[in-house]
């Protein structure tokens, strides 16, 4: 079978806590091999890599994506999605059901991992919670997750009723599944198109209020401490707002297994950012107020966060270029997760660089419960980028991988270049090919 | 804020934010703050020179240009004013409605811009009823794009024609503004200020002569937030109070069309907030009283006041075509005037 070897690299496995130089030996998928550097050159026919200068890292997984099939393929498809995932050293990612047809059914979850969907690096599925995400009638979590779901959601949409949440949070514990809530009580959300402030109002748009969100988390810790199941995981999607945090935080201090993650826009951007009806600026939940930015910060270096998250929400170019509040919301982020990351959460704001590849890779495996992965030892997936993380490049969303290029960080400034992303021991980007 | 967040533990550097492409084209006009103080003083000069020129004359000015209008939304003076104004310039004018057009099938204002491109036009008159309508258009199709209303957002020449307006009662004769030409003057904007583009846009551009803007208003229909929409601005919800205060009175129409489920008590609202010929007569007995239009008698005024003599509302009207005339032609002349006003 096939082997590799990528040689006189620096491994940096923040998971099992390596950070020196090493070969390494990916066989049948696996690696099967860590060597001091100059040992595993002469593998009996392995392809060698040589990744003198460069870092190795466990392959980046994005716990939140969405890859448009099935259904609406002119955005992205499967194929097109994780192509841009490994352009962006990501080798797994887990695809929202908010298809068409939502994924609400063990079909659509095997379908989403056929190999008919030409896929180059691993799809994790998340299904529906409820039946068409509608929020009212639970799916079949044990045959959802027989099928290859790793968690429940009906992201684009909250669990709206308390009864229903309670319920969810319930079934899918006893089958070991986490819930991932889209926080936004969409009582209070109405016809809002960005964050509600001044400049919302400034710019005469409809606003979200922050407490849209911080109250649906707060619903959900109450309803996971009500619950008193210790195998319950409420994990917070695209946390955006302070008082969100805050109320993680404070979970966490009470035991709960209550989790987060924050998209790179929402630690980067302000609702400022909107400027004059820059319709890639929208998306939901919207860019926030720089207090809540900082918070975004504060918690990521806190270790609050336990994930960054793209929010991958490919849309087609004549879909954003329309009046502000009839955009659909959403941009893309698997090619600029890693660039942006390194260059301002470990460059100018001083993360270590393994514990921010961490939040990109073993922290959200160890979320998911993806066995194998997030770490590079002797018997884990051969998922791994190889890549420069001092080399500076400046992103074009033209040349992007992804089918749709309705992002805000075109022409940005991107710190760590990527020379290899290798899923299962196959090549799934090659920057000089 | 998380009050238990350790405070101000790091002064952190972020992303900055770009400043804005707009406008493109420097005869756009797309919101009062795309003017500074000599562009609204010509436009002012402009409006007065065109307003006494003979027709005659006048029409030679943009004879034969093509000049579009793009309405999305229905219109009396706005859309009457702008046709007269560049038909006394001598320019050609089609109107583009909703309704009777190809946007009826479907068509997106992004192709019925660069449609109307393709046609001739020159300039694009647009009201909509999103808000940033006119920031998409003029990216889209780079031609001067005056905002005739762009949903809640801004409505500039409204704002001018109220300045011109204003400047007529309180400092006549004034054509050449400055940060202190409206100093001592306190304008109060009464009724729906969240709706309203007439009141942006009139927040922006009033401050920066020096006057004082007060808004008033219940909470449903003027946010706190309000405030903090730029300099000069202050929320007095009290309507007795801001009358006793004012030399300018701005009276808004309920936008019953905006109002989104917002339930509104219409009696609780006349009984705090109509302006009627008793209050008008102890409380601001010298101040002049204007209403951008259309105006509902007996809702947000009395009959009484809408017709007295510290009414201004037709006095606007009438400035409504001086000063689109002298938009209408800085849009197409803007380049040979030296560019940006």
């Amino acid at each position: 079978m096939t082997a590799l070897v990528i040689s006189g690299g620096h491994l940096l496995d923040p998971a099992a806590g390596v950070d020196a130089l090493k070969d390494v030996l990916l066989k049948d998928g696996h690696v099967a091999e860590i060597a001091a550097p100059g040992k595993l050159k002469s593998a009996n026919g392995a392809e060698v890599l040589d990744a003198t200068g460069l870092y190795l890292t466990p392959g980046l997984i994005d716990m939140h994506v969405h890859l448009r099939e099935p259904g609406q393929g002119y955005k992205e498809t499967i194929a097109t999605g994780t192509a841009a995932a490994a352009a962006g050293g990501f080798t797994a990612v887990a695809a929202m059901p908010n298809t068409s047809p939502v994924n609400d059914s063990p079909e659509i979850t095997r379908w989403t991992q056929a190999p008919e969907r030409g896929a180059v690096v691993r799809v994790f599925p998340i299904a529906a919670a409820t039946r068409g995400s509608k929020g009212e009638a639970l799916n079949d979590y044990a045959a959802l997750k027989s099928a290859g779901a790793v968690a429940v959601s009906d992201d684009g949409r909250p669990i709206l009723k308390d009864n229903i949440m309670r319920e969810t949070l319930a079934a899918a514990a006893r089958v070991g599944l986490s819930v991932i809530q889209h926080a936004e009580d969409t009582r209070l959300t109405q016809g809002g198109s960005m964050n509600l402030g001044p400049m919302s109002f400034k710019l005469g748009l409809r606003g979200m209020p922050a407490e849209a969100e911080s109250s649906i988390v707060e619903r959900d810790i109450r309803l996971v401490t009500e619950l008193r199941d210790t195998r319950v995981h409420l994990h917070v999607a695209h946390t955006s707002t302070a008082a969100a945090l805050a109320a993680v935080r404070q979970a966490r201090r009470n035991g709960l297994r209550v989790t987060c993650e924050v998209a790179p826009h929402h630690f980067l951007l302000t609702e400022e950012h909107v400027g004059m009806y820059n319709t890639n600026a929208k998306m939901c939940p919207p860019l926030r107020s720089a207090a809540d930015r900082d918070a975004m910060i504060e918690a990521i270096l806190d270790g609050v966060v336990d994930a960054i998250a793209t929010d991958h929400a490919p849309h087609a170019v004549h879909e954003k270029e329309v009046e502000f509040e009839n955009a659909p919301n959403g941009i893309t982020g698997l090619e600029t997760a890693l660039g942006l990351s390194l260059r301002w959460l470990h460059k100018e704001w001083k993360m270590p660089l393994g514990r921010v590849l961490s939040l990109l890779s073993a922290q959200p495996a160890a979320l998911l419960g993806m066995k194998g992965r997030g770490t590079l030892t002797v018997g884990s997936f051969a998922d791994v980028v190889v890549f420069d993380p001092k080399a500076e490049w400046t992103y074009s969303a033209r040349e992007g991988k992804s089918k749709s290029r309705n992002t805000p960080f075109d022409g940005w400034t991107m710190q760590g270049k990527i020379r290899w992303t290798i899923c299962e021991g196959r090549i799934a980007y090659n920057a000089k090919p | 804020m998380n009050p238990t967040a350790t405070p101000a533990r790091r002064q952190l550097l972020h992303p900055p934010v770009e400043a804005s492409p707009f406008p493109y084209n420097p005869g756009s006009l797309l919101t009062a703050g795309d003017l500074s103080l000599d562009g609204i003083s010509q436009i002012l000069a402009r409006a007065t020179a065109l307003e006494n020129q003979d027709p005659l004359v006048r029409d030679r000015i943009l004879a034969k240009r093509r000049v579009a209008l793009l309405f999305y939304e229905s219109s009396t003076r706005t859309r009457t004013s702008f046709e007269l104004a560049a038909k006394s310039l001598g320019a050609d004018t089609t109107l583009v409605s909703s309704l009777s057009s190809s946007i009826e099938k479907g068509e997106s204002l992004k192709d019925t811009g660069l449609t109307l491109r393709a046609l001739g036009a020159e300039a694009i008159i647009l009201r909509h009823s999103s808000s940033g309508a006119a920031w998409l258009l003029e990216s889209e199709t780079r031609l001067p794009v005056l905002n005739a209303g762009d949903g809640m957002h801004e409505h500039p020449t409204q704002a001018l024609l109220d300045l011109r307006t204003i400047l007529a009662h309180l400092r006549p004769g004034t054509e050449t503004v400055s940060a202190e030409t409206l100093a001592g003057v306190t304008v109060s904007i009464v009724g729906d200020i969240l709706h309203s583009r007439v009141a942006r846009s009139n927040m922006l551009l009033l401050p920066r002569l020096g006057a004082r803007v007060l808004l008033c208003g219940p909470k449903e229909l003027l946010p706190e937030l309000a405030a903090q929409a730029g300099p000069g601005i202050t929320i007095e919800r009290d309507f007795e109070a801001a009358l006793r205060q004012s030399q300018a009175i701005m009276m808004l129409r309920i936008q019953a069309e905006r109002l989104a489920g917002l339930q509104l008590d219409l009696e609780e609202y006349k009984a705090a907030y109509q302006l009627t010929g008793q209050r008008l007569a102890t409380l601001a007995p010298e101040a002049v009283v204007l209403h951008p239009g259309p105006i509902i008698r007996g809702l947000e005024l009395t009959a009484g006041v809408a017709d007295g003599p510290q009414s201004a509302i037709l006095e606007q009207v009438r400035n409504g075509v001086a000063i689109r005339m002298a938009v209408v032609e800085r849009a197409l002349l803007a380049d040979k005037q030296g560019g940006r006003a």
